[in-house]
């Protein structure tokens, strides 16, 4: 920590990295506060993680505790892997934010309090006995009590608008305090103010004005003695922008779309926490992208298969309810073997479960959920960014081998953002397609010799006129067949064909020590807190891999000999242990889960916790 | 077009398969339609895509030699819907059965005919389930013994040209399966409608509903028991055509022609009539007693398909916007240079 030149009295500190956390009633626009923070940090150049967490109810009851949605971004001048552990400054719009929130602040951290919210029926709906702000509970902490929601209403007197709009804008009074207090420019909010309230000039103007009264109120009245300077992080050169998985996800596939020069067609019925990637593909119709919200999950990837069949680049996104509707329709796609994408983005269950929440107990769904043996490619994306690789590289596949390859993404990833580097156009991988044409020897369940993928022969082809289904097919044929024999070789072939995408995909190299005594194995979005753990504790000396998989079938074909090249090896889930039970059944190691089911992301000290449980 | 295409004959949609139906089964009648009616089309063969989902109907598309699709029990619409989407230009038909397009499919029957999708429907119509040996169908009328309902069914039946219009398709017909010239007549008139066409085709299952549909097939039963729909021709039926149908007020009624009632005070059949209430009246006759059951095209509005109207906002936006960029796009918003 070093002090700069600034003002007596004032401060400025220069640190490393910052925690905050916005939180208050869903109605108080704290997740479009946090991103706007996000945006601006982005800008700045500090990496950053973000954790959006929010409650299912799109409005319970105002100032309650089911209804306190919270913000939390990380930002810092070195790599940033987590949204962090521990926050160190909470913003509390209400009674309700602040008890559900208090217990994750940093003793001695910063807490800015909305102190108008506190009367007594404030106080009674957060069930608390007592105001927190009088009976001393607060005092180990850095506590900002003020009055936002009068400032608010003083600094838009007057604009004409009523005092429930002006109370609306109270959330942009504490973004403009966190500007000042993290040394931020205001600019790029103003930008998305005036954007978007393009058509409501005096709405964009009170939310600018209540912004810019927050920064100045920390400027004149004194209350914060000290504000803090991160400076950016030395990220890989580029140009970059700040990107959320679901983001990601939909400008993958308009890529991959591109890449391949066939038109992009996404079938998908509303499901949170997957909605808005089609959201955003609906956007995208000058890319020629085909959205259809079907009327029920089933027929989402039911239309999928038939746009496929017809030559498209055919992509469903769910969750796991979702998913779990769409198993009949996979077992089809796997029969009549077409390139598909399935994105199921993983939330907390069973059942509906915890719609918002973050979970990764889909994994044994995505392998085996289907009836009879009906194997599919499943790849996993481990940060928002990658969302964008891993969509690319499940088109990918889908149609070299002709399979539907499922896509696992979850909650974290979905809301999550981080600074993403932009690649240029020819970075991104060839997609080659080859509809067969020549009618001359075709067979609809010929295989190409490597792949053993069959021809894609799309209807309109002259001469191609085939029959598919989801009876047995003739090997090679593809007539309907009965025979026994057969039935167990086209078992074995659809098998095989999925098991030689082993042959096409990297090896596992881990990151960290290539041997030793402990390796983790992590997949999807635990690698953020893993590569922080990691690297916290291989400074004390111990010799860790981490090794993250991304293609969860096929493994990677050096992966048991990997694995037998370290003494330990732990394997944290956000599940009650699929992928190390799977470990244990195919190469008979030891492995051992940490698992945690709550909705919410690993903190890095919990899994540092278990690394010296076993190495101690 | 037709100058440039081969010459069809109904051997060209023909496959080697060899046909598993029941000997007797009505679906043959119902293939030999469809294979007479599609060289007549001016369609080239490779544009045919034939899509099905589960049942004994649902086996068609392997006796189809076009492109034909076999899938899931109650999915062919959605399938097929997925197909047009992609492909516009292709002509694609489903075969369906009652118990696939109405009890596990009607989710998907009621949506595709909502959105107007460009499909032509065959619902093969045997008010039984065959594939699965017997069982009740939605179709099945009230009290239908059957091999899980020993005692009698106690579901109330779908009509499925109801349903059709309930959903407001813009085709909506009926025919049967023995009725060959009638059947093609109707196939002709599906295949020349622009968005979603629905045909009912009442088709005899002689192994486990023998005879279901005989009051309106039998010769001396039909045309007392049967009204052929003509769009702009009065509403008679009967072997001496004696008997007419007249609206009175909200209902319908049998009339006697003669005796002070004659052809102009009878309903004339409108199927351009956007309001779709007049049609369903008509379906209504269906079991009512004393009515005949209509056949013939009940509905046949004009309305864009969905797939026209889905690559036509496409088109527009890419007017507006110009045609995508992918560098563009991916570094859309707010950026930032490192060094």
């Amino acid at each position: 920590m070093a002090t700069t030149d600034v003002p007596a009295a004032r401060r400025r500190e220069v640190i490393d990295q910052a925690v905050i956390r916005f939180c208050g009633d869903s109605g108080d626009g704290m997740q479009i506060t946090g991103s706007q923070f996000t945006n601006t940090t982005a800008l700045f150049g500090n990496d950053l993680a973000t954790f959006p967490d929010y409650p299912a109810e799109i409005r319970a009851p105002a100032g309650t505790l089911p209804g306190v949605s919270g913000f939390q971004i990380n930002f810092a001048a070195t790599d940033v892997f987590t949204a962090g552990d521990a926050v160190d400054a909470l913003i509390a719009m209400n009674p309700a934010a602040l008890k559900s929130n208090l217990a994750d602040l940093k003793p001695g951290g910063i807490l800015i309090v909305n102190t108008d919210a506190f009367k007594e029926t404030d106080l009674k709906k957060a069930q608390l006995a007592q105001n927190p702000l009088e009976d001393h509970s607060l005092d180990g902490y850095r506590l900002f009590p003020v009055e936002l929601s009068k400032l608010t209403r003083a600094a838009l007197k007057d604009l004409g608008l009523d005092a429930k709009s002006m109370d609306r804008c109270k959330n942009f009074f504490a973004l403009g305090m966190c500007y000042w207090l993290y040394n931020r420019t205001l600019d790029a909010t103003y930008r998305w103010l005036d954007d978007k309230f393009g058509g409501k000039p005096t709405l964009a103007e009170a939310n600018k004005l209540a912004m810019k009264a927050g920064y100045a109120y920390c400027d004149a009245t004194e209350a914060f003695q000290v504000s803090y300077q991160i400076p950016p992080a030395r990220l890989t050169p580029g140009t970059y922008r700040n990107l959320s998985g679901n983001s990601a996800l939909a400008l993958g596939f308009v890529a991959a779309s591109e890449r391949a020069g066939i038109p992009l067609f996404l079938g998908s019925y509303p499901i949170t926490p997957a909605s808005d990637v089609l959201h955003e593909l609906s956007q995208y119709k000058e890319f020629g992208v085909v959205t259809f919200q079907a009327e029920d999950e089933i027929a989402a990837i039911s239309s999928v298969i038939g746009a496929a069949y017809a030559g498209s680049l055919a992509v469903t996104t769910t969750s796991g309810p979702g998913m779990a509707l769409k198993t009949e329709a996979l077992g089809l796609a796997v029969a009549v073997e077409l390139p598909l994408v399935v994105c199921d983005i993983q939330r907390g269950g069973p059942s509906t479960g915890l719609p918002t929440k973050t979970e990764q107990a889909d994994l044994m769904q995505a392998l085996f959920g289907r009836n009879s043996e009906a194997p599919i490619p499943v790849l996993a994306a481990a940060t928002p960014g990658d969302c964008f690789w891993v969509a690319l590289e499940a088109c990918r596949i889908a149609i070299k081998y002709m399979v539907p390859v499922i896509v696992l993404s979850d909650g974290y990833l979905a809301n999550g953002a981080e600074p993403w580097k932009i690649p240029s156009l020819d970075e991104l991988p060839e997609i080659p397609v080859h509809f067969r044409t020549d009618p001359q020897g075709f067979r609809a369940y010929s295989r190409h010799p490597t792949t053993l993928a069959r021809p894609w022969a799309v209807p309109g082809t002259p001469g191609l006129e085939h029959r598919l289904g989801g009876l047995e097919k003739q090997d090679g044929s593809g007539a309907i067949s009965y025979d026994p024999l057969n039935h167990e070789r086209m078992v074995r072939l659809r098998a095989a064909k999925v098991a030689a995408v082993a042959q096409d995909i990297p090896e596992a190299v881990p990151a960290g020590d290539p041997e030793g005594d402990l390796l983790l194995v992590g997949w999807g979005s635990t690698y953020g807190p893993i590569t922080a753990a990691l690297r916290a504790q291989r400074e004390k000396g111990y010799r860790i891999g981490h090794l993250h998989l991304r293609y969860l079938n096929p493994l990677p074909r050096n992966l048991g000999e990997v694995l037998r090249r370290y003494r330990r090896i732990v394997v944290p889930e956000m599940n009650l242990g699929q992928l190390v039970w799977l470990l244990r059944a195919k190469y008979l190691v030891d492995a051992e889960g940490l698992n945690k089911v709550q909705g919410k992301p690993f903190k890095q000290s919990e899994i540092e916790a278990k690394i010296e449980e076993v190495l101690s | 077009m037709s100058a440039t295409l081969p010459l069809y004959t109904k051997k060209d949609f023909q496959t080697d398969q060899e046909v598993r139906w029941c000997p007797g089964c009505g679906d043959y009648a119902i293939l030999a339609a469809v294979q007479s009616v599609f060289p007549e089309l001016g369609i080239p063969k490779e544009k045919f895509v034939v899509v099905s989902g589960i049942g004994c109907s649902s086996r068609f598309p392997y006796y189809m030699n076009t492109f034909g699709f076999h899938s899931i029990h109650g999915r062919a619409p959605a399938i097929a819907s997925g197909i047009k989407l992609a492909r516009p230009d292709l002509e694609v038909w489903v075969a369906t059965g009652d118990g696939d397009a109405l009890a596990i499919g009607g989710n998907h029957t009621i949506h595709m005919l909502r959105r107007n999708v460009g499909l032509k429907v065959l619902l093969f119509n045997n008010r039984i389930y065959g594939l699965t040996k017997g069982q009740y169908s939605p179709t099945s009328e009230q009290g239908k013994k059957a091999k899980s309902t020993p005692y009698g069914s106690l579901d109330r039946p779908f009509n499925p040209l109801s349903l059709a219009l309930g959903a407001e398709a813009t085709f909506v017909a009926r025919s049967v399966d023995v009725f060959q010239p009638h059947l093609k007549s109707v196939l002709k008139r599906a295949a020349a409608h622009p968005g979603s066409a629905f045909v009912e085709v009442l088709q005899n299952c002689n192994i486990f509903n023998d005879g279901a549909w005989d009051k309106l097939t039998e010769r001396d039963l039909r045309d007392e028991n049967t009204i052929s729909l003509e769009h702009g021709q009065p509403l008679i039926f009967g072997k001496k055509k004696d008997q007419g149908i007249r609206l009175n007020g909200l209902e319908l009624e049998v009339v006697a022609l003669g005796s002070g009632v004659t052809e102009k005070d009878l309903l004339i059949h409108d199927a351009r009539r956007s309001n779709p209430a007049l049609a369903f009246l008509l379906s209504r006759m269906d079991g009512t007693p004393g009515f005949p059951t209509p056949i013939g095209v009940l509905r046949e509005v004009e309305a864009r398909p969905y797939e026209a109207l889905v690559h036509e906002q496409i088109a527009a936006v890419a007017a507006k916007k110009g045609k995508g960029d992918l560098k563009a796009l991916l570094g859309a918003g707010d950026v930032w240079e490192v060094r």
